[in-house]
């Protein structure tokens, strides 16, 4: 390794000068490759990259869409073992995350109990009036659970927050290994790495599981899109590939009778399953913004009738709230009876006046986010601001409390990676995508995302965030 | 008392649109105020489909008409049993919690003209039912009731600035100044019954209920300064005007639409 690895942080690869046993293929490989080799296949990655037109940014981390995001060919490794458990954390947490979003639009269990305020959860802006009372298919609001991670130790994980909407990033997950597969083969003799590429039909089961009730025969699930203009529109251009699946807009699509309806060219075809990449507010103008264009006016009775699913629910962004984030732990507790595989990352809440005033105490020693930010825009990471900057998010905060939350800085596990100078360790955080059907199933894989800039704690792409392939050994 | 009700509205497009789609909200639910004989909605030519009772009680229906579409008349007609119970809305099934209605919306979102009349206005008051009446009287005070001045976009705001409005702008101001105070409120559309001979004008009529500890949802209708009684029939409830409206409904095309509605409430003789 080019680089002595920075103590304070765990480093996937070494372990006091030891090559830590999941990353042991790699050390050859590594070693191997001249300089001259790397940069070649290098500019051959972004090529194939460019060639595909995967060139989005992550969904809602802004920036310009047709920027690539840097692809780091050094791959991030979980043994087995570790992924057993990541594996049973990730599935309690989509478990509880679901039970809750069926709860809190039914009988409010958990609120009765007093184990969340009510004022929380009913009066949060991701909370649907409109589907209260609704029971979806199979009781799930939430078909695909992005949950993100960071690693501080080999046996600690944290959850930095949970995605019940609709989280993007999976064609990265499957476009990174189709690419590392393609260039270097022979890594993937040598190594046992678990495959990814039956994501795409594993969603495809999750959606036909949950086709409603009215649904007789094969189901007809469809990828509603807001159009080419939006960030992730190829992610959403690839997965209706990847499942055979129509990749519909809204005006492709009518409310008459009962049912929802695709127009083909055969005539109108009933559509049962209806995975979004929409926001709430804009799907259907007789409901929510009279304003939008891009939704289908009367979805929301067919979807509350029973006659389509809706994937994910609305108002299942009520699960994924940066102030309800703080209760998932109790979630898990209360509706399963478990104890929480996966840590929370203690969290403090600004609306309440003994915590803000922690906050503004420690501002220079953590993070502050916005509840409903996203992208790592409006945020705060303490050691790496200057005075002028902590003072100015210090009066943000006293003007609206409610709207912040803070955090301390986690120690993010780094990875290496290839960098100019060339190997150097970069902090890394994993986003899985964990699919709620019938089943729940999880592809032994997801995204990592890599700060590239030394020191960086930000993975997103927006702040010089990159991705790499992530792989599970086989047993 | 026995009401019946008819109620027709008209659309007339000056070019024809194409698929036209309603969510209608026009069929009042039983519980110890009201209580349906009779009941049926009618659109010639168009299929209603996609029905289903929703959190807050309402039924929902939808309304879909393929291809183009010059016109459309939605016909309700029915008789309802009705019953006197002070306002307070008794038996009504309903799961969304209360809180919910702590949020406000485009049309009630609170300033500071709000807060303070709000304020005043429930200085004093010991009870919730007294801040309750105090905030309504407020309302029909300070809103002149004076058609014209504002329009269907009108904000709880802009009225309380004008001082003017008509019973949805009366509704909203009285709705926004009571969420300034952490008391639950909603939006009620339905009907009157008037026994005087102007009636025809507001025998569609909206009003606000407001959560109070103890008697549960309470209705207030500050255009008429009383709570509603057995005059009145609800037909669904919201977080505002746009939320709570009979009838949303969207077609593909740009054309002028004309409205027409007519809506005639009468007592019921019974033998």
């Amino acid at each position: 390794m080019s680089k002595a690895a920075d103590p304070r942080y765990f480093n996937e690869m070494e372990d006091g000068g030891a090559v830590r046993a999941p990353y042991a293929g790699l050390q050859d490989w590594m070693q191997d490759m001249p300089v001259e080799l790397r940069t070649l296949k290098q500019h051959e990655a972004e090529k194939l990259f460019r060639r595909i037109g995967i060139t989005f940014a992550v969904y809602g981390e802004g920036g310009d869409p047709d920027r690539l995001i840097p692809f780091d060919m050094f791959p991030r490794v979980f043994s087995a073992d570790e992924w057993r458990k990541l594996e049973r954390g990730i599935k309690q947490r989509a478990r509880a995350l679901n039970a809750f979003l069926c709860d809190v639009y039914g009988r409010g269990e958990i609120v009765r109990a007093g184990r969340i305020p009510d004022k929380l959860v009913y009066t949060n802006e991701a909370y649907e009036k409109a589907v209260v009372g609704i029971m979806p298919p199979k009781g799930v609001y939430s078909q695909i659970v992005g949950i993100d991670l960071v690693r501080v130790g080999p046996d600690e994980f944290y959850v930095l927050e949970d995605n019940c909407r609709t989280p993007s990033g999976v064609s990265y997950m499957l476009e990174n290994r189709e690419i590392m597969m393609r260039m270097f083969p022979q890594l993937f003799q040598k190594n046992r790495i678990a495959p990814v590429e039956g994501y795409a039909r594993a969603l495809k089961r999750t959606l036909h599981s949950v086709a409603p009730k009215k649904c007789d025969g094969e189901p007809c699930a469809v990828i509603l899109t807001p159009g080419h203009f939006n960030s992730a529109y190829y992610e959403h251009t690839f997965l209706a590939d990847m499942m055979g699946l129509e990749l519909v807009e809204g005006q492709d699509l009518f409310v008459e009778g009962d049912f929802v309806w695709m127009k083909t060219t055969e005539g109108p075809q009933k559509v049962d399953v209806i995975y979004r990449r929409i926001d709430d507010a804009f799907l259907d103008p007789l409901c929510f913004r009279p304003d939008s264009m891009l939704g289908v006016p009367g979805l929301m009775n067919v979807y509350r009738s029973g006659g389509v699913t809706i994937c994910s629910a609305p108002g299942a962004g009520v699960a994924d709230d940066k102030a309800i984030y703080t209760y998932v732990p109790e979630m898990v507790r209360f509706y399963l009876g478990e104890e929480p595989i996966l840590r929370n990352v203690p969290t403090w809440q600004c609306a309440r006046p003994d915590e803000r005033k922690y906050v503004l105490e420690h501002l220079p020693e953590l993070v502050v986010k916005e509840v409903h930010g996203s992208g790592g825009y409006g945020m705060l990471v303490g050691p790496k601001s200057t005075e002028g900057q902590i003072e100015a998010f210090r009066s943000k905060i006293e003007e609206r409390p409610e709207n912040y939350i803070a955090q301390p800085t986690l120690a993010l596990s780094t990875c290496p990676s290839f960098v100019e100078e060339g190997v150097a360790p970069r902090h890394v955080d994993l986003r899985p995508f964990c699919l709620v059907g019938e089943e729940i199933e999880l592809v032994p894989g997801g995204l990592t995302r890599v700060a590239l800039k030394e020191g960086s704690l930000v993975v997103n792409s927006s702040q010089g965030g990159g991705v790499k392939d992530t792989w599970v050994l086989a047993e | 008392m026995r009401l019946s009700v008819s109620h027709r509205t008209t659309y007339r497009f000056a070019e024809p649109v194409r698929d036209l789609v309603q969510s209608q909200r026009l069929q009042p639910a039983d519980c110890e105020n009201q209580r349906v004989v009779d009941w049926s909605v009618r659109a010639e030519g168009g299929q209603i489909g996609a029905g289903f009772r929703d959190g807050a009680g309402d039924w929902v229906q939808t309304l879909s008409m393929r291809g183009w579409v010059s016109g459309l008349t939605v016909e309700v007609a029915g008789e309802v049993e009705t019953a006197d119970l002070n306002g307070v809305l008794r038996g009504h099934r309903e799961t969304v919690r209360p809180p919910v209605y702590l949020r406000h919306s485009r049309a009630t979102r609170p300033s500071t003209g709000l807060r303070r009349l709000a304020e005043a206005a429930v200085a004093g008051e010991e009870t919730g039912l007294g801040r309750a009446h105090a905030l309504a009287r407020t309302v029909t005070e300070t809103i002149v009731y004076s058609p014209g001045e504002t329009d269907a976009a009108t904000t709880a705001a802009e009225a309380l600035e004008h001082g003017y409005g008509v019973c949805q702008d009366q509704t909203h101001v009285l709705i926004a100044a009571a969420l300034t105070l952490g008391i639950p409120a909603r939006y009620v559309a339905g009907y009157l019954f008037s026994e005087g001979g102007d009636a025809m004008a507001e025998a569609s009529h909206a009003w606000a209920e407001l959560f109070l500890e103890g008697l549960g949802w309470v209705g207030f209708d500050p255009a008429n300064a009383c709570c509603p009684d057995a005059r009145y029939i609800r037909l669904g409830s919201g977080f505002d005007a746009v939320d709570a409206a009979p009838i949303r409904g969207v077609a593909q095309g740009v054309a002028t639409e004309y409205l027409d509605v007519e809506v005639n409430v009468a007592q019921v003789q019974q033998q």
